[in-house]
């Protein structure tokens, strides 16, 4: 067993105690916590910043919003609702589309109807906080409801990929994009069975791809290969990640970036306690790039961290583990 | 920086934990274990006399200086006598007196003393004793004698050791047969042995005491030596010459004075009784803190009433449960419900038991889940829903009561001790795990709780952890600084081994 501890640490593998004690606590201060932890804050200093983030259709503060759900939406057909202080994915719904003959129908993505008093008993429940850390009463946001980029079309089954990179003091050092399943049911969440994809940082390309702890080389779905998938605009897309350290101060976050048909890359959510599973994916630890991006000056312009970053955490830059 | 300063606080409060633990153990004698009892025996010397009509004043050597003993407690039972102690030479003397008596009286003095390894002789050292001027032909015998067992030795212990051999067995001396005369008794013996030792220019003194046995009705005054040898006080067997002092022996007296005077008064009679008995030896290193003059006994949660002592004995045993739970979170990566729960838990299981309360636990949980699945169908708003599970946890566990008391479980009855709160946030947040993360996710947290709270229980149910917190709650600061340290541990916990393992394999 001491010679299992020896190869991960040699590999640069983080745990989650040593994630805590050297990363988040020094360089998260917890008053900044707030800016991430609450969604529609995170949003609201995106926008300020003139950082691309899905449009905001309103807000369900109180039970009594509830009644005027309909009225916010009413001019689209699909959205996604969200707890603020959601965590892991956990208390979103995505609304495809209504019927034009019963309004007081809602089709979800994964096909399924619900009536508007099933939606409504879901915004009361995240307003009493069930999703929320620690069952704090939270508000619902309603947001624009992304539109897969065909990029992605052979790639996933129902919802939205999305691309989580983690940026240590600015500089993106590690990325990986989960796909949806049927598994999943649609949802880019890896501990419910989406595939994780480890990233190249220099070229956006994927390297291979995990189910849980298993190797997969094709999408179970599809059947489209997992390698090889190179995502478009990938400079841009790195740039917005790193903005995520102007943007909140936090020096350990993981930002997540979705790519939408119609406004390109949109950054989704960041997260102060970003996962470690990202190391499954890449087939790599994260504490050797952590600590060289620890010792980089600090650099107030982005597109030279990004470009810094690209050389020094390129996939043949850096030893992997696999 | 910061970890260095941690590791001097961590190591600051250790040492202060573990000094004032050493302290009670060590000088105090609190006991390490909880069937520890201690011995102590009770003395009692009776001194009789027939007063004639007049005044009476009566001495009694008492003990004093006492290797290995140590006084608990002590009184004196004298009816219509003043009495004082006071110290001479020979040691502590109580002085009885009274302006007119008359006929058969009796004076009594009760000493109860344990047994205290760390009490040793605190005398200064004596000086030189004259050599002794004797008639002849004893000056010749002691001279020669002296010059025979000086060449068989090397220092005072192995001198004594050599002549008191010698006066035991003579064979045919004549110097030494002519020191000890006729029928020597051992405190002739010891009396020729301390003249000799003198004529060697080596300090002796007669000591007196009495063996502490189980029960004895007139117990011996024995004779025992003390040589000093230049830095201590040795002790010898003046019959058999064996060196040491026996665990058993209290020295009452030391000198030549007799044990009891009395003027004013004829047939007088000194007896000692002993009976041995076993007390709680907390009550003993309390009254030793007391001697001692140390306030730690005052601080002693033994000094608290009676109930608030049974709720502490349970409190304090908690942060050795959290540390458990420090322990299997952040070491071992066991995933539970709530940080704290499982220690909460553990303490209804003092009442139910471990099998009965994994199993209650269990069906509780069990029978709470299902019904809260149900209520999902109903679509209840998040608090009205957590008051409704916790009325159905409320009767479910007077519905287990009454079942199990029917049934003739009488253990199921302590069902009403678990956490209702807890057991309601459980069921909750495992039906919310289970609905988002999927039911294995649920089972395994669960299962986690299960195991923790089983942990704690074992650990803080030890009746010896229990007396160890109860007795010595400074032990906590050594738990608090290991809590410290396991703040700052980087390293991997045990699941993370299993988690990562695709990331050790190959190359």
């Amino acid at each position: 067993m001491l010679g299992w501890i020896r190869t991960l640490h040699e590999r640069g593998v983080l745990g989650m105690n040593e994630r805590n004690t050297e990363y988040i606590m020094r360089l998260n201060p917890r008053r900044l916590y707030p800016l991430v932890d609450d969604k529609l804050r995170t949003k609201e200093l995106a926008i300020a910043a003139g950082i691309a983030v899905p449009q905001l259709y309103g807000v369900i503060r109180t039970e009594h919003d509830i009644g005027s759900l309909a009225e916010l939406v009413s001019n689209t057909q699909d959205f996604a609702i969200k707890p603020a202080h959601g965590s892991g994915g956990d208390g979103i719904m995505v609304v495809a589309g209504r019927s034009p003959r019963t309004p007081d129908i809602y089709r979800l993505v994964d096909g399924t109807l619900v009536t508007d008093s099933a939606i409504g008993f879901h915004l009361s429940n995240i307003l009493a906080g069930q999703f929320s850390l620690g069952g704090h009463r939270d508000v619902a946001l309603l947001e624009y409801c992304i539109k897969v980029d065909p990029i992605f079309a052979e790639h996933c089954f129902q919802g939205v990929p999305d691309i989580r990179v983690i940026v240590v003091r600015g500089y993106p050092i590690m990325a990986m994009i989960r796909l949806p399943t049927r598994r999943s049911r649609g949802k880019a969440n890896l501990h419910q069975g989406a595939v994780g994809a480890g990233m190249d940082i220099a070229t956006g390309v994927t390297t291979w791809g995990v189910i849980g702890n298993d190797k997969v080389v094709e999408h179970p779905d599809t059947g489209a290969p997992i390698a090889g998938l190179a995502i478009p605009r990938w400079d841009y897309l790195l740039t917005l990640a790193a903005r995520g350290y102007e943007l909140t101060g936090l020096g350990y976050i993981g930002v997540d970036i979705v790519l939408d048909r119609q406004f390109g890359p949109l950054i989704l959510e960041l997260n102060a306690r970003p996962g470690l599973n990202i190391q499954i994916c890449n087939r790599a630890g994260l504490r050797h790039r952590a600590e060289r991006a620890m010792a980089l000056p600090e650099e107030p312009d982005i597109a030279a961290r990004v470009a810094r970053s690209r050389e020094l955490f390129a996939a043949a830059a850096m030893p992997a583990a696999a | 920086m910061s970890r260095f300063k941690l590791m001097v606080l961590a190591l600051v409060l250790a040492a202060i934990g573990l000094g004032l633990f050493a302290y009670k153990v060590r000088v105090l004698g609190y006991p390490l274990r909880p069937d520890a009892e201690a011995r102590i025996w009770t003395v009692e010397t009776r001194v009789a006399f027939e007063a004639a009509s007049g005044p009476v004043k009566a001495s009694l050597f008492i003990p004093n200086l006492t290797p290995g003993f140590a006084i608990l407690d002590e009184n004196f039972v004298s009816r219509d006598f003043g009495f004082t102690t006071q110290y001479v030479s020979g040691g502590r003397q109580v002085q009885w007196a009274v302006r007119q008596a008359e006929g058969l009286r009796a004076l009594y003095y009760r000493v109860v003393v344990y047994r205290d390894p760390v009490r040793q002789e605190t005398d200064t050292t004596p000086p030189f004793p004259p050599v002794p001027k004797l008639a002849e032909p004893f000056n010749t015998a002691m001279e020669m004698l002296v010059e025979r067992v000086r060449g068989l030795s090397a220092d005072p212990a192995s001198f004594t050791a050599e002549l008191l051999k010698r006066l035991a067995r003579p064979n045919g001396d004549q110097d030494i047969e002519l020191l000890l005369g006729d029928a020597p008794d051992a405190v002739d013996r010891a009396r020729t042995a301390m003249t000799v030792l003198a004529a060697a220019s080596i300090p002796a003194r007669l000591v007196r005491g009495i063996r502490m046995a189980e029960r004895e009705r007139d117990a011996e005054i024995l004779p025992w030596l003390e040589v000093h040898d230049g830095e201590r006080w040795l002790y010898f067997d003046p019959v058999t010459g064996r060196e040491g002092l026996p665990e058993d022996f209290l020295i009452w007296w030391r000198g030549e004075d007799p044990l009891v005077q009395v003027d004013g008064a004829n047939a007088v009679e000194a007896g000692f009784s002993i009976h041995s008995s076993v007390a709680d030896p907390i009550i003993v290193a309390r009254r030793r803190a007391e001697v001692h003059e140390d306030g730690l006994a005052e601080f002693s949660l033994f000094a608290l009433p009676i109930q608030s002592q049974a709720v502490y004995g349970v409190l304090l045993a908690v942060p050795i449960g959290a540390l458990l739970v420090v322990l299997l979170r952040n070491v071992i990566g066991l995933q539970t419900f709530g940080t704290f729960m499982p220690v909460l838990i553990a303490m209804a299981f003092r009442e139910t038991q471990l099998l009965w309360g994994v199993l209650l636990f269990s069906l509780l949980v069990f029978i709470g889940l299902s019904i809260r699945f149900y209520m999902e169908k109903l679509r209840l708003l998040l608090v009205p829903r957590l008051a409704a599970v916790l009325t159905i946890v409320v009767l479910l566990m007077v519905l287990v009561s009454l079942l199990s008391h029917r049934l003739g479980f009488e253990i199921g009855l302590s069902v009403g001790l678990f956490p209702m709160v807890i057991m309601t946030m459980t069921i909750e947040r495992m039906s919310i795990v289970w609905e988002e993360r999927g039911p294995g996710d649920a089972i395994k947290q669960g299962l986690g709780s299960l195991t923790v709270a089983a942990g704690c229980y074992l650990i803080m149910g030890l009746a010896l952890v229990e007396h160890l917190v109860f007795v010595f709650p400074e032990l906590l600061l050594v738990t608090l600084a290991a809590t410290l340290l396991l703040g700052r541990y980087t390293g991997y916990r045990l699941t993370e081994l299993v988690r990562f393992r695709e990331l050790r394999e190959g190359n």
